[in-house]
C-alpha cells in the first residue's frame, strides 16, 4: 500500500490518541509500513519514540487509544532532576544494602495492558534498571534501579517520551498496613483451602471405610493424618475467628464469630480427643470446610473495601511533590513538605499550586475543579488567596506560602470527610443487630438440646450438639449476601460502574430519589457555541471570524467553543492560522473579563457584557436569553454580536432520566449556578424537580429533607463542593472525570462517564436484591428444616457438614448467575 | 494396603510444598495484579516470534 493510498483511506482521527485531525494537518508517521496520520507534534514525538524503540507492537495490541500527550501535565527536565536529590529521594525511595534503590511510581495515562507492556519494555532496555512491574488496576509501577548506573530522572523522562507521566509515589504507613493485612488474609485462605482439599480426601476414605469396612491400622492412620493437617488450619487459618470471638466476649457482646469459634474449636478438640483415645467420631472435614468457606467470604468482602481505599489514596498523589522556592540566591527546587509559611514559590502555567497561599506577583486564572467542582478557571490577582492542589492555567505566579502540608485546605477537607463517613454504615449496624439475635438463639438452642441429650443419652450429647452447631452455622447465611454482591460488583465494573462500598448494590435497588448536580454530571463540562445573533449589519460568519481572531490568543475553555463551531470537534488542538483568516494585533487577555484586540484597525472586545460595552460608551444591546451563557462582541463603533454558549449534555443523559422515570424514581437537579441554565437543562431532560443557585448547605438540607420524608436518596456529583451531599445521601455516585476527592469518597464511580451504565446498574441491583432474597430464603429454610432433625439426633455431624457445604454451594451458584450482565436487565 | 502409608507420606510432603509455594507467591506480590500478566505474556511472545523471524530472514538473505 502506498503512503498516499493509506492517507486517502485513513479515518480523520489521530492514529495515536484518536482525537480529530485539525484541518490542513499534514503530520504522519510510518508504523509497520503504513503511514498513519498524527494530530499534533506531541503525538508524533511520542509515536516516533515508540517506533524507534522497536515497540510498535503496542499499536497492534492496545485496546484503547492513547492519551493525548498535551493533556498530561509534563514537567521540565529540571523538575525531574529534583527527584535525584538524596534529601528528596528519601521520602519515596528505599535504599537496599547493595546500593540499589526501590520506589513506587504513580503512572498517569496508562489505560490498557499494552500501555503497561510499553512502559515496562521501555524501562527494561535501560542498563541499571533491575526490575519494573506496572500494575494497571492501581496505576502504579514498582521500580528498582541502580542509582550509580542510571538516574531516576532519566527513567522518568523515558516514560514521558512514550507518552505517560510517571512520578514517585510515597506510600504511607496505612497503605503498608492494608497490604500486609491482605497478604495475611490470602495466606490464611491458601492454608485453609489446601488443608480442606487434603482432609476431604481422607474423609471420603473414612466414610467409605465406615460403609464397607476398613482395617483398624488404616483407619487410625487416616484419622491421625487428618488431625495433623487440620491443626494448622485451626490454629493458623482460623485464628481470626477465635480472636474476634474473644474480643466480643470481653466486650460482653455476641458476634457472628462466637458460634463459629465454638463450632470450630469444639469440633476440633472433640475430634482430637477421639483420635487420641482411638474411638468416637471425627469431624476434621467439617472443620476445614467451615473455616475455608468463611475465610473466602470475608476475603471477598475486604477486597471490595480495599479498592475504595486505593482510590482515596490516589487523591493524595494529586498534590504536587516539589516546588520552586524563590530565595535570595534565585530559584531552587525543594520538596513540598519542606515549605514553611512565608516562603515564596514560583508556579508556572500548567503547574499545580503546591500549598495554600497568597499571590504576590502576576495574575492568572486558577482551575479549582478539584476543590469546588467548578469547571471554569477563576481569575486571581495579587493579594488573592489560592488553594494548594489547584491548577494554574494561564501565566506564571509567585505565591507566598501561608499553610503547607498537613495544614493545607486539601488535607483539611479529607480529614473532615473521614469524620463524616465514620458514623455512616447504618445498614451494617442493622445487620449486626439481627446477627446477634440469631447467634443468641442458636447458642441457647444448642445448650438446651445438649442438656436434654445429656440426661437421655450422655454418650451422644456432644455429637448432637456439634451437628446442631454445624448445621445451623450461618455459613450459607453469611455467604448469601457477600457472594451475590461480589458477583454483581464484578458485572457492574465491566459495565462501567466501579462499586467501592458494599452497600451500594443493595441500596441502589431501594432508591426512590436521584439527585444530580448540574455541572459535569449531566453535561460534559465542554462549552459549545450554539447561537450567534448579529447586532449590526455584519453577517454571522463575519462575526465568527472576528471572534475567532480574538480568541486565538486565549487559552480559556470558552475559546475552544468558537473554533469547534460548524466544524469537526477538535478537543485538544486549536488550529492556528488554518481557520481564522483575519489577523489580530495588540491582543490581550483580561483575566475574568474576556479578550481584546485590534483587527483591521478597529479595536474589539469579546467577553462579559459590562466590560465589553465600556468600549463603546452609550450604546445599548437587546437582551439575549437563548443560551445558558452569553458573551458580547463589541467594536469601537458599537455592539457587533451576541454569542450564546451552552454546556453540552452527555449523550446518555436523556435516556438515563427516562429510564429512571420508568422505574418510578423521582429525579432532582440542584445547581449552584444562579443562571437559568439549570432549569433549561432540566426542561430539556424532563427532570421533575429543579432548583438553581443552591449553596452546598442548601443542597445538603434538600437531601436531608427528602430523607426525612422517607426517601432513599442517591446523589451524583463530581466536585468537592458536592462532597457533603454525596456523604449524606444513602448512595453516592461520582463521575469518573470529576474531582479526585469526590471520586475517592463516593460509594461508586462511573468510569468513562457513560450515564447509561447508571440506569442499567439500578436494574441490575434490583435483580441482585432478588438473588440475595432467594439466597437468604434458602439458607434460612435449610437451617430451619435441619434444626429439628439435628436436635432430635437424626443428623450425623458429617451429614450436617455435607448439607451445610451443599447449601453454601447452592448459594454461591445462584449468586454466580449475576456475573453476566445482560445489557437491558 | 501398606502402600497407603507411603502414599500418605508423599501426599503430606507435596501438601507442605504446595503450602510453602503459595505463601512464597503471596509474599512476593504474585497476587497483586491478576490482569496484567495474562496480557503481557502474549505481547512478549509476539515480539519474540517476530525477532526470530527477522533473524531467520537475515540468515537466508
Amino acid at each position: 500500500m502506498s503512503a498516499a493510498a493509506a492517507l486517502a483511506c485513513a479515518p480523520a482521527a489521530c492514529f495515536h490518541c484518536g482525537s480529530a485531525l485539525p484541518a490542513g494537518a499534514a503530520l504522519s508517521l510510518a508504523i509497520d509500513g503504513v503511514a498513519r496520520p498524527m494530530c499534533c507534534p506531541g503525538c508524533l514525538a511520542v509515536a516516533t519514540a515508540i517506533v524507534d524503540q522497536g515497540l510498535a507492537d503496542y499499536y497492534r495490541h492496545r485496546t484503547g487509544r492513547a492519551v493525548n500527550p498535551e493533556q498530561l501535565v509534563a514537567s521540565s527536565a529540571e523538575e525531574l532532576r529534583a527527584f535525584d536529590d538524596e534529601e528528596i529521594a528519601r521520602g519515596f525511595a528505599r535504599r537496599e544494602p547493595d546500593g540499589t534503590c526501590t520506589a513506587t511510581l504513580s503512572i498517569a495515562g496508562a489505560r490498557c495492558a499494552a500501555c503497561a507492556w510499553l512502559i515496562e519494555r521501555r524501562l527494561r532496555r535501560r542498563p541499571g534498571v533491575l526490575d519494573v512491574a506496572v500494575h494497571l488496576t492501581s496505576q502504579r509501577a514498582q521500580l528498582s534501579w541502580d542509582p550509580r548506573v542510571v538516574r531516576l530522572s532519566e527513567l522518568l523522562d523515558d516514560v514521558a517520551q512514550v507518552g505517560y507521566v510517571a512520578r514517585p509515589y510515597e506510600p504511607d504507613r496505612d497503605e503498608q498496613r492494608v497490604r500486609a493485612e491482605r497478604h495475611r488474609s490470602l495466606r490464611r485462605l491458601g492454608v485453609a483451602g489446601l488443608g480442606m482439599m487434603q482432609v476431604m480426601m481422607y474423609a471420603i476414605a473414612l466414610y467409605a471405610g465406615a460403609l464397607q469396612g476398613i482395617d483398624e491400622p488404616q483407619r487410625a492412620l487416616l484419622r491421625w493424618v487428618s488431625l495433623v493437617v487440620t491443626t494448622p488450619v485451626v490454629c493458623y487459618a482460623a485464628s481470626p475467628f477465635f480472636a474476634s470471638a474473644l474480643r466480643d466476649l470481653r466486650n460482653r457482646q455476641l458476634g457472628m464469630d462466637v458460634p463459629v469459634a465454638l463450632a470450630i474449636g469444639g469440633a476440633y478438640l472433640a475430634s482430637a480427643w477421639s483420635v487420641l483415645r482411638g474411638a468416637g467420631g471425627v469431624y476434621f472435614d467439617s472443620v476445614c470446610m467451615f473455616a475455608f468457606f468463611l475465610l473466602l467470604g470475608r476475603h471477598l468482602e475486604t477486597e471490595m473495601r480495599r479498592r475504595s481505599d486505593e482510590l482515596a489514596r490516589r487523591l493524595l498523589n494529586g498534590a504536587p511533590r516539589t516546588a520552586r522556592r524563590v530565595g535570595a540566591l534565585g530559584e531552587e527546587i525543594v520538596a513540598t513538605r519542606q515549605l514553611a509559611p512565608g516562603d515564596r514559590v514560583r508556579v508556572r502555567e500548567g503547574e499545580a499550586i503546591p500549598a495554600d497561599g497568597v499571590i504576590v506577583e502576576g495574575q492568572s486564572s486558577v482551575d479549582e475543579v478539584l476543590l469546588t467542582g467548578e469547571p471554569f478557571p477563576h481569575a486571581r490577582f495579587p493579594g488573592d488567596r489560592v488553594i494548594g492542589g489547584s491548577q494554574n492555567v494561564e501565566s506564571p505566579l509567585v505565591i507566598e506560602v501561608q499553610r503547607s502540608g498537613a495544614e493545607s485546605t486539601l488535607s483539611w477537607i479529607v480529614a473532615l470527610l473521614d469524620r463524616a463517613l465514620a458514623d455512616r454504615p447504618a445498614t451494617v449496624r442493622a445487620a449486626d443487630r439481627v446477627g446477634r439475635w440469631f447467634v443468641a438463639t442458636v447458642l441457647a438452642l444448642a445448650a438446651a438440646v445438649t442438656c436434654y441429650w445429656w440426661r437421655v443419652q450422655p454418650d451422644r450429647a456432644f455429637e448432637i450438639a456439634l451437628a446442631l452447631l454445624v448445621s445451623t452455622c450461618p455459613c450459607a447465611l453469611s455467604l448469601a449476601t457477600p457472594a451475590a454482591l461480589a458477583a454483581a460488583t464484578a458485572a457492574l465494573a465491566r459495565a462501567g460502574l466501579l462499586v467501592t462500598r458494599g452497600h451500594v448494590v443493595e441500596g441502589l435497588a431501594r432508591v426512590t430519589d436521584f439527585v444530580f448536580d448540574k455541572t459535569g454530571t449531566l453535561t460534559r463540562g465542554e462549552i459549545e457555541l450554539v447561537a450567534i445573533r448579529p447586532l449590526a449589519a455584519a453577517r454571522e460568519s463575519e462575526c465568527l471570524e472576528i471572534a475567532r481572531a480574538l480568541e486565538e490568543h486565549s487559552s480559556h475553555p470558552i475559546a475552544r467553543a468558537f473554533f469547534a463551531f460548524g466544524g469537526p470537534r477538535e478537543r485538544f488542538v486549536r488550529p492556528r492560522r488554518a481557520v481564522s483568516r483575519r489577523t489580530c494585533s495588540d491582543a490581550a487577555t483580561r483575566t475574568g473579563l474576556g479578550v481584546e484586540g485590534v483587527i483591521a484597525g478597529v479595536r474589539y472586545r469579546l467577553g462579559r457584557v459590562d466590560w465589553a460595552l465600556a468600549l463603546a460608551p452609550g450604546s445599548r444591546v437587546p437582551p439575549f436569553e437563548e443560551a445558558d451563557v452569553a458573551v458580547l462582541l463589541v467594536g469601537e463603533h458599537g455592539p457587533v454580536a451576541w454569542f450564546g454558549l451552552r454546556d453540552e449534555l452527555r449523550p446518555a443523559a436523556p435516556r438515563l432520566i427516562a429510564q429512571l422515570r420508568e422505574r418510578g424514581i423521582r429525579t432532582h437537579l440542584l445547581s449552584g449556578d444562579p443562571s437559568p441554565g439549570a432549569s433549561r437543562v432540566a426542561q430539556r431532560l424532563g427532570i421533575a424537580y429543579a432548583r438553581s443557585g443552591v449553596s452546598a448547605a442548601q443542597k445538603l438540607a434538600y437531601v436531608r429533607d427528602l430523607q426525612a420524608r422517607g426517601a432513599v436518596v442517591a446523589a451524583a456529583g463530581d466536585g468537592v463542593n458536592d462532597a457533603p451531599v454525596l456523604a449524606a445521601a444513602q448512595i453516592s455516585v461520582a463521575m469518573g472525570g470529576g474531582s479526585d476527592l469526590a471520586r475517592a469518597r463516593a460509594d461508586c464511580v462511573l468510569l468513562g462517564g457513560d450515564l447509561g451504565a447508571l440506569a442499567r446498574a439500578v436494574g441490575w441491583s434490583r435483580r441482585t436484591h432478588r438473588v440475595i432474597r432467594e439466597n437468604l430464603a434458602w439458607a434460612l429454610l435449610y437451617n430451619l428444616a435441619i434444626l429439628p432433625l439435628a436436635g432430635m439426633g437424626l443428623v450425623a455431624p458429617y451429614a450436617a457438614a455435607i448439607g451445610m457445604s451443599l447449601s453454601s454451594l447452592l448459594v454461591v451458584g445462584n449468586s454466580l448467575r449475576l456475573r453476566e450482565m445482560r445489557l437491558d436487565p | 494396603m501398606s502402600i497407603l502409608f507411603v502414599l500418605i507420606a508423599v501426599g503430606l510432603a507435596l501438601l507442605a510444598l504446595a503450602a510453602w509455594a503459595f505463601i512464597w507467591a503471596v509474599d512476593h506480590d504474585q497476587f497483586e495484579d491478576l490482569e496484567q500478566a495474562a496480557h503481557s505474556i502474549l505481547l512478549d511472545a509476539d515480539e519474540v516470534t517476530r525477532e526470530a523471524r527477522g533473524r531467520a530472514e537475515e540468515g537466508s538473505a
